[in-house]
């Protein structure tokens, strides 16, 4: 199959993981549709940022992208192979290729190996270590901003920040192509987390690494990533440039979530009116009929009830799921004075 | 009596160390600060920056050992806390003085149902009789937003979400309407759009019922939002302090500058690389002898190695902890000029 047409490096096509909840010997079971659907492609050289609130599906899907986590149905398209039907041990072969970095640099690490092994491991797994794997572990260290001489040393003795240059560093180990990033910079100090977003931004450059970065931290989505995907209850509801999402967003959800990041200037704080929602993200085990957004939604009509919004591009490259706006209405406020008077009660700035 | 009309809370030289392995930690050193009557203070820092054990000192709540207040003032209605016996101070705590944390769940007894946790308070502070306090419970549940407090109220913290267990807590905090209430990183563990609900409840309570809010938090966002001033913590001393507005517009401290220019802007993103602060996080148990900050500073003399800096009041409301302060204010100053 030749899916990665274009400059598509990854490829990801109708993505489903579904776990299984409870289901003992009198209760059926349940599923919890974590990844419910999700197409997205990712290009070659681009940081394709996900957001979402927790419990939206976006840590599993960016596992199930790298098989850390079973897909139940799916594709994963990666140079021509689809991840997602490999057998393992041809998995574990392409592992060089995709790496991942975690949000707990404390978890992540293994407590009783030096920082030198936990770098050098991968290399040797994959038998690149020509020669001096002590010499190239170093070179490693000092990339990514840790002095050689600590090599010797255990992570417990490193700070937070520390130990997430460990990790990136274990991750390029391998020289892999494409990492994903699950919540990176999340456990770390504001200002710590500057320097690893920084450090991340410049390793793609010199490298030429493409990355999905995961994280619920929109302001860091926004300066990080090329192209923005918004995940809500499994589904992708809206992807496009950065720069327009977070300026104009389309679909109501994103356009609530990027109105309730607190700004860090008191002068726009003081002025802006924020788009509160209601209520609290609903279980990902009974989801909502139709749009899983309309519970909370103050645009939704009887029809967002009924019918699944398919994601559809309404400008151009920037695509939402929504069946209340299109290219011809691509604001819904115009939509919902003559359709359904009485719901846009909620103020957009 | 030596406050100004209208401080609620004044805060004077406090100190808070603690005995390790490694040493005595100096987590709080020499804190000083006023709350006024109705106002919001923010209290902005890294982890391990002494923010939450200047509150925790507040209120007595260090656990000694190995922890220890060794110096300082804390005048809460012309009495110093820090000075009252356990009994007077258990008076203020949750009846005056109220507390939320970051972590909702681990701040709520798993075994009793939400309304028992409310009635506690009121049954302890307030004299309630049970029922008054379940009434009083379902009340300030409505207050804070439970949809169907009625029922709700005796649902146990495992049936509400973390959003729902936060404004639970809250409801526990202002049951007996305190006149101060420390909220500590009261929404780090919520999504943003459960952030905003949480913040924007806090604001209309705090109108409503017009308690003096202390907010502690390491997000300069929000803290830009909800504050009338704003203290700056580093190792454990205040090095900035000013009034929000003229904090964000013309900081007078290398530190604070960095913090606010390494937060990304998501109206003002240009593609350049975020201004980083160099290096790591101080050391609390081993601080260099003169400025803590001076290993990362970028405009750091011979003098900063060496002495520790003095705080210069810049104006009668802002001060900073430099010995360039001055200098630094007036570049900001100069910047904030081009800005416009």
């Amino acid at each position: 199959m030749t899916n990665t047409n274009g400059n598509n490096l990854i490829s990801i096509q109708n993505l489903k993981v579904h776990y299984k909840v409870g289901g003992g010997l009198f209760s059926s079971a349940k599923f919890v549709k974590a990844v419910d659907g999700v197409d997205l492609e990712i290009k070659a050289g681009e940081t394709l940022g996900l957001v979402g609130e927790s419990g939206c599906g976006k840590s599993t899907l960016g596992k199930a992208v790298l098989r850390l986590t079973e897909p139940t149905d799916g594709h994963v398209f990666y140079d021509g192979r689809d991840l997602a039907h490999l057998s393992s041990g041809e998995m574990r072969a392409e592992r060089k290729n995709l790496q991942m970095i975690f949000q707990d640099p404390y978890a992540s690490l293994n407590p009783r190996m030096t920082v030198g092994q936990i770098i050098g491991e991968p290399m040797r797994t994959f038998g690149l270590a020509n020669g001096n794997v002590e010499n190239q572990v170093q070179e490693l260290m000092e990339t990514v901003g840790l002095s050689r001489r600590f090599s010797k040393r255990y992570p417990h003795e490193f700070s937070g920040g520390q130990r997430q240059r460990i990790g990136i560093a274990r991750a390029l180990s391998v020289e892999p192509q494409f990492i994903v990033a699950d919540e990176p910079i999340s456990a770390l100090d504001v200002s710590i987390q500057a320097q690893i977003m920084n450090l991340m931004e410049r390793l793609q450059k010199e490298r030429n690494l493409t990355y999905l970065f995961i994280s619920h931290d929109l302001r860091a989505i926004r300066h990080v990533a090329d192209r923005v995907a918004v995940m809500y209850l499994g589904k992708i509801v809206e992807i496009g440039n950065a720069k327009t999402v977070y300026s104009e967003p389309l679909m109501p959800y994103t356009k609530a979530l990027i109105s309730a990041v607190p700004v860090p200037d008191p002068k726009i704080e003081a002025t802006r009116q924020r788009i509160i929602l209601k209520g609290d993200v609903p279980s990902p085990i009974d989801p909502p009929s139709g749009c899983r957004f309309h519970t909370r939604c103050s645009y939704a009509i009887e029809a967002c009830k009924q019918q699944q919004p398919p994601l559809v591009e309404i400008k151009p490259n920037h695509f939402a799921a929504c069946i209340r706006i299109s290219q011809e209405q691509p604001q819904i406020e115009e939509v919902a004075a003559d359709e359904a008077p009485g719901l846009g009660n909620n103020k957009i700035n | 009596m030596s406050e100004k009309n209208g401080t609620i809370l004044s805060v004077k030289n406090l100190k808070t160390y603690f005995q390790t392995e490694d040493g005595v930690v100096k987590a709080v050193d020499g804190i000083s600060f006023e709350l006024e009557a109705g106002e919001t203070l923010g209290i902005v820092g890294e982890s391990g920056s002494g923010k939450s054990v200047t509150n925790l000192s507040i209120l007595r709540l260090i656990p000694t050992p190995p922890g220890k207040i060794v110096a300082g003032e804390v005048r809460f209605d012309g009495k110093d806390i820090l000075r009252q016996t356990a009994e007077e101070v258990r008076k203020i705590r949750g009846r005056r003085i109220a507390m939320i944390f970051q972590d909702p769940m681990t701040s709520l007894n798993p075994y009793l149902k939400i309304s028992r946790q409310i009635g506690e308070i009121t049954e302890l502070h307030l004299g309630h009789t049970r029922q008054q306090s379940h009434k009083h419970a379902v009340k300030m549940l409505e207050l804070v937003g439970i949809p169907d407090a009625r029922s709700r109220a005796d649902s146990y913290p495992h049936e509400f979400s973390g959003g729902m267990r936060q404004r639970v807590m809250i409801a526990m905090a202002l049951a007996c309407e305190p006149e101060v209430l420390i909220a500590d990183e009261p929404t780090t563990a919520l999504d943003v759009t459960i952030q905003a609900q949480i913040l924007e409840l806090i604001k209309d309570l705090r109108t409503r019922l017009g308690t003096s809010v202390i907010l502690i938090t390491h997000d300069l966002g929000v803290v830009a939002g909800m504050t009338d001033k704003i203290i700056v913590m580093y190792a454990g001393k205040v090095f900035e302090q000013a009034p929000t507005g003229e904090l964000f517009a013309t900081p007078a401290n290398p530190y604070t500058k960095g913090l606010l220019k390494s937060v990304p802007d998501p109206a003002h993103e240009d593609g350049t690389p975020l201004y980083q602060i160099p290096g790591l996080p101080p050391d609390v148990a081993h601080l260099p002898p003169g400025c803590p900050f001076a290993p990362r500073c970028e405009r750091a003399e011979k003098i900063c190695q060496e002495q520790f800096p003095p705080f210069i009041q810049i104006n009668e409301n802002h001060g900073s902890l430099c010995h360039f302060a001055a200098e630094v204010y007036a570049e900001s100053l100069a910047e904030s000029e081009v800005t416009k």
